[in-house]
Order: structure tokens, then sequence, then C-alpha cells
């Protein structure tokens, strides 16, 4: 077993046996912030298929994250006024059902990371990353101003959506679920790096060329990529609205798309458990140095800017040393 | 809507224009000449309003708080680029946003922490207090006037020393073949510092500017720096040029099109509704125009390399 | 976030006699970044109000104010450190995003800011005290003085966000006559020379703008220099003792909607003025008021039953048996306050640039949505 190999184990143990022990030991908020960083991993899993395999660094993925949030504060803040969400040739009701709201959540976003992708792929590089900033900021400054769900005030959720057969209430059931979600996400990015795509995604990004010359089109490797990781990150934008009950704006702004990126790197790009040990070392970082001092997050930039100056390849590879075993 | 109202806000846009180029000339040119991103360009701008705001305040003296902003905006440009960008330059731009992602926190917090929580004073220097009448009727803030005469001065101060003195001809040479101006004996080391620092002051001098007719305050550098980067994009990454007409285009899209979006609306609906949606398309405005050019553009108005 | 200041207004004492029946607070509250001057006021006045309380722990943290980090330190007081009452947000983005959730697991939450539409109205509930106002007091007293001063043409102007509409809502619903313009600005915009260009080719008679903290200190600045001469009305945060500094002489003379002044002839008031410029070598501001206003309202709660009683709790919060730094205070049937709204004028009193009361626009002041609120 390869060092990087046991270090995803130990991650894993850990995901189970921390809240586990929060729960015996009544620490429900213990929970709530594994929750939280469990999301937020699943998050930047989606942009590690983007970012890690086809090489798309994209300062855009807070669209779908929101896109995400909107879907499941949008569908339920209908049911929760027992209001269509659009009467007219036919009828469309909200829904506090969870996987109705995963479903559109995902595909919502795989819409929008579409047409993102169809323009922003015309560009490459340092281009790239600006042209899906721009796509975010323009999201960001609607969302704002669209008076029709809150604006900036956002939606409130009163009661958290339901999963059959499950108290989405119980803040370790709640957990279950979103680690379910991780779990599911790192498998399909595994199987994803092996499978055909993915061996052409990863050519394609090395030298486009290659892949050009035995008549594939290395835009539209690209494009699916998108698709697929701005799919997983709504998801993960989905289950963090219903972690709080709420959906704002700010989910959209570029601090929370520059905060995924953040996850991926720290971690280390194209390691499969980066953004996990990215977003859950942030996670407990801002935790517990919130209370250390006032002016907390001139640590939290140090220890950044030792993590990017000292640990190439993230922390994964400060730990696991350089090499990229396929996990 | 009358003429003078129209030409009074051309020139509203041409003064948040020059203010955005000198930001984004120091942005581009740091791009340009070493190849990285830096997201702490905002928190730079921060630095040379504070300096000048509190120069200003112990000295009555504004050209002494402008001379302060430029130097202390270049003295923490080169202090950083010496300490943490140095070991930057060989690597990929992810390290590079993630190490000036955690400069901004710094610097933030850093400034909180020497100058407090609440916002500082800095106002417009007596002698350019008050408004000219131009020809044609329009009354127009002097301040406003000098920053523009200011903006295109330093423009042509870049253009100078771009094209006519020995550090132009390294930064160029730099900019195409950072190996060879290297082997014929320049100390590439000691460029990319001056550069650096170079941009850095112009983005305290844009803060010292600005820093009388806006709030000095904490975080301030971030709307500018995202404006910046739309600047620098449309006007195509590296190019001093670009960053000029970059930053006069989003001016003046952003200006006029907060006076004639809700104009627009008004023709199809309410005023009170007209005026929300007109400000809601006109925040988006300068993100679709970027979008707009990068897509029939992929390299921006004037760069050179994919 | 932060568990920083688990600073019991008390004293040593009440760490020897921990045996006591103990109360815990929770403030989430605005302490770093551009907006913390608002969090620190409200956090200082709070404190400032609970001191010598030894049977309360105030536990306070900051909510970088963030929406989801709010919810987040909500859960966390609710859930780990078990606390009683919830206070201290700023932003109406932020309480929405908390108090709802907060008041339907049975907690209690005191505003000391924030008041937005909906929970004044439809969403009001028993659990839930606004302390300050409801949202849109400050701007119907700035509308309600603009009808009195005889303006026909006002201009006015708010950023494109919900409490901008309130805001310019507010306003005619007082203010009732024609308008010379009404603009929506973007939030965080730093640049208003399109806007001031606008109000000088309007014709208008005044300008009422709403415009909170850098936004405002800003569009002062700018308006200033612009040789547009025109009198500025607003609600009291543009011109509050936290950011006047900052704006200098740009802000004299200008007229402001407030339920609060530091020389409101109330003996209350003098004392708190007096205690906080002692305690932290500055002037109170608004926020301070409030925050202070609070803690006073929930030790005079806590004099008659203990949280843990909810009834009993309830029904002593609701007959604001205190002596507010407002004088006159009482809670309508919707939990917010009856009071009554003054305009203030920024002035100068030696180097600082202050407030003074000039006249009071509204007495008895409910709000708009209390017909809205099922609760009677």
């Amino acid at each position: 077993m390869s060092r990087e190999r046991l270090l995803n184990a130990l991650l894993l143990a850990g995901l189970v046996v921390v809240p586990g022990w929060a729960l015996w030991a009544d620490e429900p908020f213990t929970i709530t912030l594994a929750t939280r960083a469990v999301i937020f991993a699943l998050a930047a899993v989606g942009l590690n298929i983007a970012l890690g395999m086809g090489g798309l660094v994209s300062l855009g993925h807070a669209v779908f994250f929101g896109i995400g949030g909107y879907a499941m504060g949008v569908l339920a803040s209908h049911a929760q006024s027992y209001t269509p969400l659009y009467d007219g040739l036919f009828t469309l009701e909200g829904t506090k059902a969870m996987p109705v709201i995963w479903l559109v959540a995902a595909a919502a976003s795989a819409l929008a990371a579409w047409l993102i992708g169809l323009l922003s792929l015309r560009t490459s590089g340092v281009y790239f990353i600006m042209i899906t900033l721009a796509f975010g900021q323009m999201a960001y400054f609607f969302a704002i101003s669209w008076p029709a769900y809150g604006g900036e005030d956002g939606l409130s959720i009163y009661v958290r959506n339901g999963f059959p057969g499950l108290n989405t209430l119980d803040p370790i059931q709640f957990y279950g679920i979103c680690l379910a979600w991780l779990c599911l996400a790192l498998w399909g990015h595994a199987r994803l790096r092996r499978s055909p795509f993915g061996l052409a995604l990863d050519a394609a990004r090395q030298v486009p060329a290659r892949v050009q010359a035995v008549g594939l089109d290395p835009k539209r490797l690209y494009l699916v990529a998108l698709v697929i990781s701005g799919a997983v990150t709504g998801l993960s934008g989905a289950l963090f609205a219903d972690l709080n009950r709420f959906v704002s704006p700010s989910m959209l702004s570029w601090q929370m798309s520059g905060e995924i990126m953040v996850f991926v790197i720290i971690g280390g790009v194209a390691r499969l458990f980066g953004p996990v040990v990215g977003a859950v070392f942030y996670v407990a970082l801002e935790h517990w140095l919130g209370g250390v001092s006032d002016y907390w997050q001139i640590i939290l930039g140090v220890v950044l800017l030792a993590v990017v100056l000292f640990g190439r390849g993230g922390l994964i590879g400060l730990v696991c040393g350089k090499e990229r075993p396929d996990a | 809507m009358t003429p003078i109202l129209f030409a009074e806000q051309v020139l509203n846009g041409l003064q948040s224009g020059v203010m955005l180029f000198l930001m984004a000339a120091g942005l581009t040119l740091i791009f340009g000449v070493m190849g990285l991103i830096n997201l702490a360009h905002g928190a730079l701008f921060m630095v040379g309003a504070f300096a000048a705001a509190s120069v200003a305040g112990a000295t009555g003296s504004f050209l002494l708080a402008l001379v302060a902003a430029l130097a202390a905006a270049a003295g923490a440009g080169a202090m950083v680029e010496l300490l943490v960008i140095r070991r930057l330059y060989d690597r990929d731009h992810l390290d590079q946003v993630l190490a000036t992602f955690a400069l901004i926190l710094i610097f933030s917090e850093g400034t909180r922490w020497l100058f407090g929580s609440f916002p500082l004073y800095l106002d417009v220097p007596p002698w350019l207090g008050g408004t000219v009448l131009l020809p044609g009727g329009i009354e127009y803030p002097t301040y406003r006037l000098a920053l523009i005469a200011v903006g295109l001065l330093v423009a042509a101060g870049l253009w100078w020393l771009n094209t006519c003195t020995r550090l132009g001809i390294r930064i160029r040479a730099g900019e195409n073949d950072r190996e060879m101006i290297a082997a014929l004996g320049v100390d590439i080391g000691k460029l990319y510092t001056v550069v650096f620092a170079l941009g850095a002051g112009l983005a305290g001098l844009a803060g010292a500017l600005v820093g009388p007719i806006q709030s000095v305050q904490v975080g301030m550098g971030e709307p500018v720096l995202i404006l910046a980067f739309v600047v620098i994009v449309i006007g195509g990454i590296g190019s001093i040029k670009g960053a000029l007409v970059g930053g006069l285009l989003v001016g003046l899209t952003d200006t006029l099109g907060r006076l004639l979006l809700p104009a627009l609306f008004r023709l199809f609906t309410d005023p009170a509704s007209a005026a929300s949606a007109g400000s809601a398309f006109a925040s988006m405005a300068i993100y679709i125009l970027m979008a707009a050019v990068l897509i029939w553009r992929p390299t921006g108005l004037y760069g050179a390399r994919a | 976030m932060s568990i920083k200041t688990l600073l019991a207004a008390a004293s040593l004492a009440a760490l020897a006699s921990a045996t006591q029946a103990e109360v815990k607070v929770g403030m989430i509250t605005t302490l770093s970044g551009g907006g913390a001057s608002l969090g620190i006021d409200t956090r200082d006045g709070f404190l400032l109000g609970m001191k010598g309380a030894s049977e309360v722990e105030v536990i306070v943290e900051d909510d970088q104010q963030k929406p989801d980090v709010a919810v987040q330190i909500a859960d966390k007081m609710i859930q780990s450190d078990k606390v009683d009452v919830l206070t201290g947000i700023v932003w109406s983005n932020l309480a929405m995003a908390v108090v709802p959730a907060a008041t339907a697991q049975g907690k209690f939450y005191l505003s000391t800011n924030a008041a937005p539409a909906l929970l004044a109205g439809k969403g009001c509930h028993p659990n839930y005290f606004a302390v300050s106002y409801q949202n849109d007091n400050l701007h119907e007293a700035a509308g309600a003085y603009a009808k009195d001063q005889g303006y026909t043409k006002p201009f006015i102007m708010a950023p494109n966000y919900p409490a901008g509409h309130d805001s310019l809502n507010g306003f005619k619903r007082y203010y009732g006559g024609d308008l010379a313009g009404e603009v929506f600005t973007q939030l965080g915009q730093t640049d208003y020379a399109a806007e001031i260009a606008q109000i000088r080719a309007s014709g208008a008679d005044a300008v009422f703008f709403f415009l909170p903290g850098g936004m405002g200190i800003s569009f002062m600045k700018q308006y200033a220099g612009s040789g547009v001469d025109l009198p500025l009305l607003g609600p009291a945060f543009s011109f509050d003792q936290n950011i006047l500094q900052a704006v200098g002489d740009a802000a004299l003379g200008v007229r402001n909607g407030s339920n609060w002044s530091k020389d409101l002839d109330v003996p209350a008031n003098a004392a708190f003025v007096e205690a906080f410029e002692a305690e932290y070598g500055r002037l109170p501001s608004l926020y301070a008021a409030y925050g202070y206003d609070t803690a006073h309202l929930l030790r005079s709660a806590l004099d008659v039953a203990q949280p843990s009683d909810g009834d009993a709790f309830r029904a002593a919060l609701k007959s604001a048996d205190f002596d507010s730094v407002r004088g006159k205070f009482s809670f309508d049937s919707n939990n917010h306050p009856i009071q009554d709204i003054y305009i203030r004028e920024v002035i100068k009193e030696g180097d600082v640039f202050t407030n003074t009361l000039v006249a009071t626009a509204i007495t008895d002041r409910s709000s708009a949505y209390v017909n809205d609120c099922t609760m009677k």
C-alpha cells in the first residue's frame, strides 16, 4: 500500500470515527462542523474533476455551488408556501424531497456548466480563469438584484428537507447522507480517471495535439469534464443550503469560488483525496484559529502561505512526496 | 436627457477609466514580465490609501501624502516580492493564486490591526476643491479633472519608460525571453523586484488619488481588483496599451450603463421597477462586455500570446 | 468564527459562585473585515449594559458578515454552548438566515439592529424581539421630515438590494409627493459621479439617500466636491458616530432620521453616554445604544423570570420594563418597538463630528407591517 493510499484510508476512517465520537460525547456541533467540511470537500471534488483532470482553472465554480443552493431554495420555498413554481399549460409544484432536489440541482448546474463551457472554452490559460470569474460575477449580481427569491437577503427554509426513511434534522443522519455522497463522488472520480474518457482527458491536458491526431476534439473533452464537474459542485451546493437551511447570493460570490479552489490546492491538485484533505484542513483551521485572536485571518494567511511555499503539491505532497500513484 | 448630462457622464467614465488604468497597468506589467497572477494587487491599492490618509492627517500636505503612498506601496511590493513572490515564478498559476490570496488576508487584517476598524479620513486638498466651468456649461469637480490629467500623464510616462529607457528595453526583453536577457548579463532578479515595486507603486498611487473621494477602509481594494482584472483581460494581458483602452472601455460602459439602462427600461415599465431592473443589468454590463470581448477575441484586444 | 470572548460581564465573583443558575447569551456579530466597526460598537454597548450581571455568561463570536458563518455559529451556540438567548446580528441578510431557525428551536432572539420587513409581518415570532426599530422606521422619519419641510421634488437613491428597496418605500410611505428621480445604485459601489450628475440635471430640491457604510462615505465626499448644493437627508446609518470622522466637513448640516441621539434628554441616556466614553474612550454610536438597551431589556426580564420558563420570560420581555436610553419604549403586538423618531443634524463639537437633535419626525411610531403579523 502506498503512503498516499494509507493516508486516504486514514482520512476516510477519521471522517467516520470523529463524528461517531462526537455523537457519543454529545458534541453535536462537531458533527455540524464535519458536515460542513464534507460538503466543501464534495464541492472541491467537483472542481478537481475539471482542474485536476482537465487542467481547467475555473474561478467561477461558485456559480454551480450557488445554482445548486438556489435549486434547493426555490423548490423548498414553493413547497413551504404551497404555491406552484409554474402554473400555465401544466402545473409544476415545489418539493421538500431531497432526491428530487438533488436531481434538479445537478441538472441545472450541468446545464449552466455546458453553457458557460461553450463560451469560455474558446479561451485558455489566464483568460479562462478570468472569463469564468466574469460569469460568476454576472450570476452574483443577478442574484442580488433579483427580487423574486429574496435578493441579497436570500431564502430561508424553516425545516430541513426530507429523505425517505431518515430523520434529516438529526445532525448525524444528515452527516451520513453527505458522507455517502462524498464517497460516491470519490469513487466516481477514481473510476472516471481510469476510464477511456479520463485517459483521453489527461492526454488532452498534457498534449492537446496528440489527442487531436487520434481524432478526438480536446474542446469537447473539456466541455464534458466541465459539465460533470459543475453537476457535482451543484449537488454539493444543494446539500450546503440544506445544512444551513438557507441560501443567499454569498454562495455565488467570487470569494466562494476562491475558497473552493483553495481547498483543492492546499490538499493537492489532481490527487484523488486532495479536496478532502484541503476542506477538512481549512474548516478545522478556521474553527480553531477563530478562538486564538481577533485578527486570526492573519494567521490563516501565514499558514496558507507556508503550505504553498514549502509544500509543493499541497499537503498530500508534503506527506507523501512527489510521486502521483494512481489511487 | 440633455447633451450636457451626457457629456458630463462621458467625463465621469473617462475619469473612472484612467483610475482603473493605474491599477491595471501595474497588474498587466507584472503579468507580462513575470507571468504572475497577483490577487494581492488590491491590497497594495489599500496600502497606498492608508499611507496617504495617515500622512495627510499628520502633516496636512496632500503632496507629501501622495509621495508616502507611492513609497509605502512600492516598499511593500518590493518586500513581498523578495520574501514570497520570488519563489513562485516557476510555479503554475494555481500556487500563485493561493499565495496571493493568502497575502490578501494578511494585508487586510494586518491593516485593521494597525489602523483599527473605523474608516480613515482623507479629503481633497483645498487647492483642488470646488468645481470648474467647462466649455458648453458643464460644471465639473476640479479634483476629478486633475485625476484625468494625472492618469493620462502616468500613461504617457509609462509609454516613455517602455520605449525610451534602458529599463523599458529590459522589461520588453524580459517579456519575450527571460533566459536570453539573463544570459546577456542582466540581473533578472533585480529587474523583477523593480518591476513588481513599480506596479505596486502605481496601485498605491491609485489608492491615494481615489482615497479623497472614497471611503478609506479595510477591504477597499477588492472591488477594484476585480475591475482591474476585467480591464487587463479585455485589453489583452501584458499590454499597457490594452490596459489603457480596456480601462476607458470599462469606465465608459459602467458609467453610461448606469445612466442609459434605467432610461431604456423606463420606456417599458414604471419608474421604480425600471430603476431596479436597469440597475441590475448595469451591474452586469461590464462582465457581459468582458465575456463578449473574449468570445470574439480569446486573447483580448491587444493580447499577443495565447 | 471565534470563541473569543468568554466575557462574563461578570467579575471574579461570578467565577467563584458557579453554583448560581446561569443564563447563557450568545452574541453573533461582525468583528472582522470591512463591517467590523458596527459589530464592535454593538458588542461594546451590550457588554457595557451587562456589566455586573454576574448570573449571565455572554459568548461573543465573529460572523465575518457571511450568512453561512452566522448560521454555523448559531448552530454551535444552540447545540454545544446551549445558550438561551441569541442577539447581536447587524445585517438583515444574516438575520434572515439565523432568526427563523433559532426561534423555531425555541430560543429567544433579541435584535440589536437588523429588523427586516418579513420578521415584523408575516414571519413574526413570539420569541423574536426587535429592540432597535423596524428597518423602515428611520427612512419613514426622513420622508415625514421632507414633507414637513415642504420639499416638492426630492431625488431618492439606495442600493439595489432588499434593504434598499425597503428604504425607498419607507421614505415614500411618509413623503407621499412627487419625486425628481429614483435611482438604485449597486451594492458596494464606490463612485457616484454618474448619480450626482443625474441629481444636478433632475431639478430636485432635496436629496434623500440610504448608503450604509463605506458607500455613504464615498457619496458624501464626492457630493461635497460636486458643486451641487441641495439639502441632504438620510437615515442615521450614514451619519453615525463610527463613520462621521471619516467623512469630515462633507457631512456638516446633513439631517438624518434616528430614534436615538447622544444629546437625547433622558437620564438613562446621559448615564449611558458618560459610561461608554469612560469605558472605551470614544463617543457611542447608534449600534452601541441599541446594544446597551438590549442588555437592559434582557436584565429587566431576567429579574422576573428565567428563559427556561418560556411563557413568563416572554411576557417579561414584552412588558419592556426597563429604562431605555430612548426614553419612551414599548413593544407593539409584533414585538417591534413603538417609539418616537427624530431628526438629527450633523455638527462639529470641538474637533469631533457628531449629531444634535433638531426635530421630532414621527411620534409613537410602530411599523408598517404590524397588521400582517398574526400575534396579538
